[in-house]
């Protein structure tokens, strides 16, 4: 019982870390605002999966939906704001594009 | 165990695939596609409260927020299209590779971990969980909604002519 979900773990984590790593990328290659907050989310959708299982396999899954609520909460908040950002840089720029802001102040 | 590992390939290849194509809104649909696929694992962890929400919340209301934004902003030109898809091949074919890469290291290198006997839960209901054990999350996350509100609030707030 306790190695298989030890090894359940390992698959979990292995597949966290490539979805990480997808995020990541799409974070750091990517000149598009939108896409960047496409790689934010896939972050998140990460670290959700690693709480579940984590929360699976210690046998604390009540606490592991408790936070993930939470998280998603969170999530929807940083979001949205983070799209009305988008949204103002937008009227400000004219352009979706992070090589065109440069002339901003400060 | 096998249909875990289908689930978490799909989901993998659904990443991917949201990162990669090169329409904006497919990638949108993609990122649904994603959630959607976590929340069936989700469902498959015994965990039937927080894949409502994902499925709700991260497949629902997030697409419909990053659709409402594209269609608020203009989209790009043919020219620009053309010129995009060129660069972008180059930028992002490395991607499948690191991924695949990193997820054949991480499986002949990490070991399962060494975990303790269970012990049983002190609760097993997530609604005593989220409101006895877990006050200070419920208060963080009214804060946080409040901030979100203000925040878009202040964000959309039209200026006077005078500013």
């Amino acid at each position: 019982m306790i190695n298989d979900n030890a090894n359940l773990f390992l698959i979990f984590g292995i597949f966290t870390i490539i979805l990480g790593v997808c995020g990541f990328y799409c974070i750091m290659v990517t000149k598009n605002f939108i896409r960047a907050l496409i790689g934010l989310e896939i972050l998140t959708k990460a670290v959700t999966l690693l709480i579940i299982a984590a929360g699976y396999v210690s046998n604390r899954i009540a606490l592991a939906q408790s936070m993930v609520i939470t998280l998603i909460v969170v999530e929807v908040v940083v979001i949205s704001v983070a799209a009305g950002i988008v949204f103002g840089v937008f009227k400000q720029i004219g352009s979706l594009n992070i090589t065109k802001m440069r002339n901003l102040k400060g | 165990m096998i249909l875990t590992l289908i689930l978490l390939t799909l989901l993998v290849l659904a990443a991917v695939w949201t990162v990669m194509t090169r329409s904006l809104m497919m990638s949108a649909v993609g990122l649904a596609l994603t959630s959607v696929i976590l929340s069936i694992i989700i469902f498959t962890l015994n965990s039937p409260l927080a894949g409502v929400f994902e499925l709700s919340v991260c497949a629902g209301l997030i697409t419909v927020v990053f659709i409402s934004t594209m269609s608020l902003t203009k989209p790009i030109t043919r020219t620009e299209f053309k010129k995009q898809t060129k660069d972008r091949i180059k930028r992002y074919w490395y991607m499948p590779v690191i991924i695949i890469l990193i997820g054949l290291g991480c499986a002949l290198m990490l070991t399962a971990p060494d975990l303790k006997p269970l012990t049983p839960a002190i609760e097993n209901d997530v609604r005593n969980v989220m409101w006895k054990v877990r006050q200070t999350d419920v208060l963080g996350q009214i804060i946080i909604l409040l901030a979100g509100v203000f925040g878009v609030v202040v964000l959309f707030k039209e200026r006077k002519k005078n500013d």
